[in-house]
């Protein structure tokens, strides 16, 4: 498989999706079927990729980091999800949880904590959502209060990816009675007394990817380990989400690629009526739909990257981009479902675990509803 | 510690390879190379006896321009600087006068520790260690499982088929590794970036005291007489079961030795 033809802006961006697709190839590919079934968590593959500098990529290059545009950092996790969602996204969700003390963390903060998440010595999590605040996020409960120069934190979080593997998590928790201004945001480190994660959730697809519940029983936590201002938490909250939806959107379009190269391969071994299957037009038209739309939500994640790399406000482009790229996600891997046939509905193929794991991709950072919600409010209220 | 990785740039196993039909050599330019997978261990090795007791890794290749792309990679993991012996003169040099270019490179650069696989996949002659730790006048420690470096000393797990000796030899040394040994690592992306920087020195047979009269095909002591094909795989053997399928198959595979 030589792989989508890239369009990237530099030649150390062109050696990097090479280096990519090495890991892929050797670190990634061969065990994926197996540790989805057993589902068994690749720890050691974040190690990997954390060594080989990708989980730096688009963090600043004084702590450590790669020093890439979102345009680069964004089209390696496109590749790393159409290899396993199981890694693509935890990679995202390891950018999200390591992005608030990358942007509001103080410089001792910084110093200390980068380096190791950066280079793959430590694995975030990311914890906002509740049993009873999803969507409504800033409806979160979980409290933490003052205690001398630390904070007691008692409360619930649910659907973490990561909990119980992740070294570390960024939690957002109440410090005020204000909706949205009474949030804060905390590193926990895991280990902490207090803490601990429920047996994973019996997901639908992402199976080698733990989500589970998260409970927060009185944790002593030093008040230098919050990030940020006292209340500053769920404006840091939507900036790390705005930047995540990018991720999700770059993790669709890789698990449609997957599905569309998938099919395109099957279609053309296929044999019916006395011909490849891919003859026919009825067959090769979903096809061109499907192509036709992988490019347009890439095109779509590039351009709000772009925007972001550039400086500019990139929060509505964002909404666009994971909506529309995990609705293309889902039909696609569907419609490769389709094209196999029978064999299409059987795990011995791998586009029925494309068509498990798109569906998560229109639920996480913000359903496709919440989507529209933030493109809508940002067409009206202008 | 002043520590030489010696690698070669090997076509890749996975893709087909040929000898030229004019001069009988490896069609190089044909193949899609990449470096040598023993020298990566070696490459490895070096880095880690560099990280633990400090030093220089430099890596040297004796090969077409081409081969910059595997001076390259090793530069990628983390080697500090190459050396990259190329010259038209040295094509279809057999190894014994490849043996006696990469020594006087070696005496050029000067080293304590000289790291190599023990062998290549493309030639396969495996007695290049050998050959340069004689020429040089240093001791030869092969198959190295496992290195420890000890003040002036250098022992190594020597693998055998029946488990490991220990040998141990003093500084300068030539040691050959295996693949048990480590693993290899991936260049990093900052690895990429920073082996652009590095520096590749190129030598030429005039630069290393080396008689051009003495290497190349045309004065190999050793000849590729003839070559052909490997002949097409033979239909394999289809065991039927009827009840004696297993017997069968056991007996197929203790005739072939396997069992
Ligand atoms: C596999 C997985 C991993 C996850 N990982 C994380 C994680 O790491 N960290 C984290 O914090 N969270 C995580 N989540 C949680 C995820 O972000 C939430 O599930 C999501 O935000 C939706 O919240 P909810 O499930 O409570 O649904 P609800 O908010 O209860 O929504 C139910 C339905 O109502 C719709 N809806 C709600 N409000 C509106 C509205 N105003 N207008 C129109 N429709 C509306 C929604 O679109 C949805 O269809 C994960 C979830 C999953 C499934």
């Amino acid at each position: 498989m030589s792989g989508v033809e890239r369009s990237l802006p530099s030649d150390e961006a062109r050696e990097l999706i090479e280096l990519v697709r090495e890991l892929i190839a050797r670190e990634i590919a061969p065990r994926v079927a197996a540790d989805e079934e057993a589902h068994a968590f690749p720890r050691d593959v974040f190690t990997k990729l954390g060594r080989a500098g990708l989980l730096s990529l688009p963090f600043a290059e004084e702590y450590g980091g790669g020093g890439q545009p979102y345009e680069v950092y964004l089209q390696v996790l496109e590749e790393l999800s159409g290899a396993w969602l199981t890694v693509g996204l935890g990679v995202s969700v390891h950018t999200l949880a390591s992005f608030p003390v990358a942007a509001y963390g103080s410089e001792a903060q910084r110093k200390r904590l980068l380096p190791d998440m950066l280079g793959g010595e430590t694995l975030g999590a990311y914890c906002l959502s509740e049993p009873e605040s999803g969507s409504d996020a800033a409806a979160l409960r979980t409290a933490a209060v003052r205690d001398g120069d630390a904070y007691r934190i008692t409360g619930t979080k649910a659907w973490i990816t990561h909990a119980g593997v992740a070294d570390f998590y960024a939690l957002m928790a109440r410090t005020a009675e204000h909706k949205s201004r009474g949030i804060s945001c905390f590193h926990v480190p895991a280990g902490t007394p207090g803490l601990a994660a429920a047996a994973p959730e019996h997901k639908m697809g992402m199976h080698a990817s733990p989500t589970a519940q998260l409970s927060l029983d009185g944790l002593r936590l030093p008040e230098d380990l919050r990030v940020g201002e006292e209340g500053q938490g769920f404006p840091i909250a939507m900036a790390a989400l705005d930047a995540g939806r990018l991720g999700i959107a770059a993790c669709s379009v890789g698990v449609a690629q997957a599905a569309l190269d998938a099919a395109v391969d099957y279609a053309k071994e296929r044999r019916q009526f006395g011909r490849p299957i891919a003859e026919f037009q009825g067959l090769s038209f979903l096809l061109a739909d499907a192509a036709t739309q992988i490019a347009a939500a890439r095109a779509l994640y590039l351009e709000a990257a772009r925007r972001k790399d550039a400086g500019r406000p990139y929060g509505p482009e964002a909404a666009m981009a994971k909506l529309f790229a995990s609705d293309v996600a889902m039909r696609v891997t569907t419609d490769a479902v389709q094209v196999f046939g029978g064999y299409g509905y059987v795990a011995d193929f791998p586009v029925e675990r494309y068509m498990r794991e798109a569906k998560v991709l229109q639920i996480v950072e913000g359903t496709n509803q919440i989507q529209r919600l933030v493109i809508g409010r940002h067409l009206t209220t202008r | 510690m002043n520590i030489v990785v010696c690698v070669k740039q090997v076509p890749d196993t996975a893709s087909e390879r040929n000898l030229k039909t004019d001069d009988k050599t490896l069609d190089r330019e044909a193949a899609d190379g990449l470096m040598n997978e023993l020298d990566e261990y070696a490459v490895e090795e070096a880095l880690q006896i560099k990280e633990a007791q400090g030093g220089e890794v430099t890596v040297l290749t004796m090969g077409p321009d081409k081969a910059a792309e595997t001076i390259r990679k090793a530069l990628s993991m983390g080697a500090d600087k190459a050396v990259h012996l190329v010259d038209d003169a040295l094509h279809g040099s057999d190894a014994l006068q490849t043996s006696a270019a990469l020594a006087q490179a070696l005496r050029k650069i000067g080293f304590d520790l000289v790291i190599l696989g023990s062998e290549s996949t493309d030639a396969r002659t495996g007695v290049l260690a050998a050959m340069l730790a004689e020429r040089l006048g240093v001791p030869q420690l092969s198959l190295a499982g496992k290195v420890e470096i000890d003040g002036g000393n250098v022992r190594v797990e020597r693998q055998t088929d029946y488990g490991h000796d220990k040998v141990e030899g003093s500084l300068p040394a030539v040691v050959s590794v295996v693949e048990k040994i480590n693993e290899p690592r991936y260049p990093s992306f900052k690895g990429i970036m920073a082996a652009k920087k590095k520096p590749v020195e190129k030598l030429a047979v005039g630069d290393i005291e080396l008689d051009a009269a003495a290497v190349g095909l045309g004065n190999a002591p050793t000849q590729v007489v003839e070559f052909a094909a490997a002949p097409p795989r033979a239909a394999g053997t289809i065991v039927t079961d009827e009840g004696e399928g297993g017997a069968q198959a056991a007996d197929f595979l203790a005739s072939k030795k396997f069992v």
